[in-house]
């Protein structure tokens, strides 16, 4: 286990080898043990991570957070925790109370658009993250004077079911003239992006934890493994393909971490942080391609089966790619970003921390 | 859980943004007077004394050691931003890097008090190079197979053998080099190898100039016949010095000139586009770039690790392979990307030309300093497969 310096992630890390532990899970085709793991989450605060004392949250700041999604991320947790803290902290950037409960965000693709006219919202939102498990919706929403927060009943809204590549919820959000419970002007410069890039953050973090553990598994199987007669760890190109894991699995997590520095330490979201939070989604998106390729070749057959846990990580690495807006959405915004700067200003930006 | 490898995002303190301007504006004006050209990476003169010299009138060269050596107590992180902007810029480094980065703080550690004193400050002046070396004909990543004998005599050795692939040596005034002093044993095969200073242009050493596939010439055979290296040049302990050797890779490993080597196509690209790319080089330019700043904060992140002491050769190695594996396959990324510039944008011609130069480096780039497939095994090692 990597070493935990805050309380906020060697709480998570205890619950989540106590009640989700990927072996466990994996034989517990009922389910039975999503509501255990999220009552004690919630037990401990952590899904309003990012949600101030008197807002109804914890308040244990961005940093605390990041790691808390990197640690859930090392466990391949399926439960709505990244979605119900990126709600909370929507939310709080309008001081809107959290209430108890999973909660998401909608939209979740940088594409879709929910519009607020008359004090109601309308708009469809695709592969919006355990829409279907969630009690309240944080809704970020565009009418004619700007951006606005609302938060919403999950009843109020049409949810069309659907699963990710993790077999995960990943559901279609319809809603027709929805009266939010609360609703307010979002504060100024803070728009789609910044949601997106901040979604963008915390699947990185996540991507980059599940990278960490399919190195762990993979190495762990590669010196127990016998094949022609020998450990297979000990043939030269398996050991190649694994320094080639461990480097796409640092890549991501170095991407993700500072990304996340980043993002705590600025006053906005500046061009610094767009490049920090834009390139820690396309960089670990592209470590959980190559990585997770990586992870199977190394299993072999068996970490094919549904009865390993690999693909536990492996296809959850996969489909986090595509929420808040995936590798080559950020790569084209990021290459507009970096033309437009123009080139002499490109090194300036990179060198910039 | 303990295979993973941190990099925690060391952030670049104040005072190293503040050297920062302070050489960007000290390149600008180099670049004024004439002193090399940013756009014109195959220049055919990458030694440019006086520019080495002014260099160490700034106090940028050996910026790490004591200042009773000639240098200025300054941190790694200070010497990292120098590095990359003089790499950015393509500035003549030649005379001055390898000393800086690798010879002198192996001087510092391993040489007697009189050397330091006379070859420190003059480094730090930006007047000695320095070459290394360590591959043989047929040795090369394998250090073990080194073979050029020092033999004992009295007051020093006797060098006879060749060294190979050696950067620099036609124009170093030093040469920091392994020699067998025994044969390996049984028990240890990294066993009988020493590390000496050798003084350049001697009788008993000749440097035959190599070509380069680029044009260039900064490779060279050197043969030793009889050279005399007297006790006192003998750098740490006799029959050694294959330790002293690989934790000084750690410097060689990670910095920002092994995934910089290339970097000016990009830049180039990035003119040739102009501010209105079509989603084909958006694309392209925005993954070359989050890959190059994923890098680049690793890599500052081992700077930072050895300014904390430690020897980060694991994760040095990472760096490296994934650094020389991305700026050799820049060039080419670069030209794919490149192929629907219009005719008529402004540097294409820069572009091409300095296509065709780096298409021409890439090579070499996963060789030098450790082979790709070496870095690999020692990653591997450092995983707990070997």
């Amino acid at each position: 286990m990597a070493e935990s310096d805050n309380i906020v992630v060697e709480t998570a890390e205890k619950i989540f080898a106590d009640l989700a532990d990927p072996q466990t899970i994996n034989n517990d085709k009922n389910g039975a043990w999503r509501a255990p793991l999220w009552q004690a989450l919630s037990e401990a605060g952590l899904p309003l991570s990012w949600v101030p004392d008197d807002l109804g949250g914890s308040g244990a700041g961005l940093a605390d957070g990041f790691a808390l999604l990197n640690a859930a991320g090392r466990f391949a947790v399926a439960v709505p925790l990244a979605e119900t803290m990126l709600a909370g902290w929507l939310l709080a950037q309008v001081k809107i109370a959290s209430p108890e409960g999973e909660m998401t965000v909608v939209p979740a693709s940088p594409k879709d658009r929910i519009t607020l006219d008359a004090g109601a919202l309308s708009g469809r939102a695709r592969g919006v993250p355990f829409a279907k498990a969630a009690k309240h919706f944080a809704v970020l929403a565009h009418g004619k004077d700007g951006a606005s927060i609302a938060l919403i009943d999950a009843a109020k809204a049409q949810i069309e079911s659907g699963l990710n590549v993790g077999y995960d919820h990943s559901d279609t959000v319809t809603l027709d003239k929805v009266q939010p419970i609360t609703i307010k002007p979002a504060p100024r410069g803070f728009d789609q992006t910044t949601m997106m890039l901040m979604g963008g953050a915390a699947r990185s973090l996540q991507i980059a934890g599940a990278l960490e553990s399919m190195l762990d598994i993979s190495v762990r199987y590669s010196n127990e493994r016998v094949a022609f007669e020998k450990k297979i760890s000990k043939f030269q190109a398996v050991q190649h393909n694994l320094a080639r894991l461990a480097g796409e699995s640092a890549a991501a997590l170095a991407a993700a971490t500072s990304a996340a520095d980043a993002i705590a330490n600025a006053r906005s979201f500046d061009d610094e942080v767009y490049l920090e939070a834009a390139s820690a989604k396309i960089r670990c998106a592209e470590a959980a391609e190559k990585g997770g390729g990586i992870a199977h070749q190394v299993h072999g057959a068996i970490g094919f089966t549904l009865e390993h846990v690999l693909h536990r990580y492996s296809l959850r690495a996969l489909a986090w790619r595509d929420d808040f807006g995936s590798e080559s959405f950020w790569a084209v915004e990021l290459g507009k970003l970096v033309a437009r700067r123009g080139a002499d200003e490109l090194w300036p930006l990179v060198a910039s921390r | 859980m303990t295979a993973a490898l941190r990099f925690d995002p060391i952030r670049l303190p104040e005072k190293c943004e503040q050297l920062r301007k302070e050489v960007r504006a000290f390149l600008a004006e180099e670049m004024a007077r004439g002193t090399f050209n940013p756009f014109k990476p195959n220049r055919e003169d990458t030694d440019v004394p006086e520019f080495s010299r002014r260099v160490g009138e700034r106090g940028w060269i050996g910026m790490t050691w004591p200042k009773k050596y000639g240098g200025q107590e300054r941190s790694f992180l200070e010497r990292y931003v120098v590095t990359e902007e003089m790499r950015v810029a393509n500035a003549p480094t030649r005379r001055f890097f390898v000393a800086d980065r690798q010879s002198g703080p192996v001087l510092l550690k391993y040489a007697p008090e009189h050397i330091k004193m006379d070859i420190l400050p003059r480094i730090c002046r930006g007047e000695v190079c320095f070459a290394i070396g360590m591959s043989e004909p047929n040795s090369g990543s394998d250090l073990f197979a080194a073979k050029t004998r020092a033999t004992k005599t009295d007051g020093g050795y006797l060098i006879n053998g060749t060294k190979i692939w050696t950067s620099s040596a036609h124009i170093a005034d030093y040469m920091i080099a392994i020699f067998r002093t025994s044969p390996p044993t049984k028990e240890n095969r990294r066993h009988g190898l020493t590390q000496f200073l050798v003084k350049m242009k001697q009788p008993g050493i000749q440097v035959n100039p190599i070509g380069q596939i680029t044009g260039q010439y900064e490779f060279n055979e050197v043969v030793f016949t009889d050279f005399f290296v007297p006790d006192d040049h003998v750098l740490g302990e006799v029959d050694g010095a294959w330790k002293q050797a690989t934790s000084e890779l750690a410097y060689e490993r990670s910095g920002p000139e092994r995934f910089l080597e290339t970097y000016y196509v990009l830049t180039e690209l990035v003119r040739a586009v102009g501010p209105n790319p079509d989603t084909r080089s958006a694309e392209g330019i925005g993954r070359l770039v989050a890959q190059l700043h994923t890098m680049r904060r690793m890599s500052v992140s081992v700077a930072g690790m050895l300014q904390a002491g430690k020897e980060p050769v694991v994760e040095a190695s990472i760096v490296k392979d994934i650094g020389t594996v991305w700026e050799q396959q820049l060039p080419h990324r670069v030209r794919d990307l490149a192929a629907f510039v219009e005719e008529t944008a402004t540097n294409r011609e820069t572009l091409e030309r300095q296509l065709d130069f780096a298409i021409k480096t890439a090579p070499k780039l996963t060789i030098q300093g450790g082979t790709t497939e070496v870095l690999r095994g020692i990653i591997a090692r450092g995983l707990g497969l070997r």
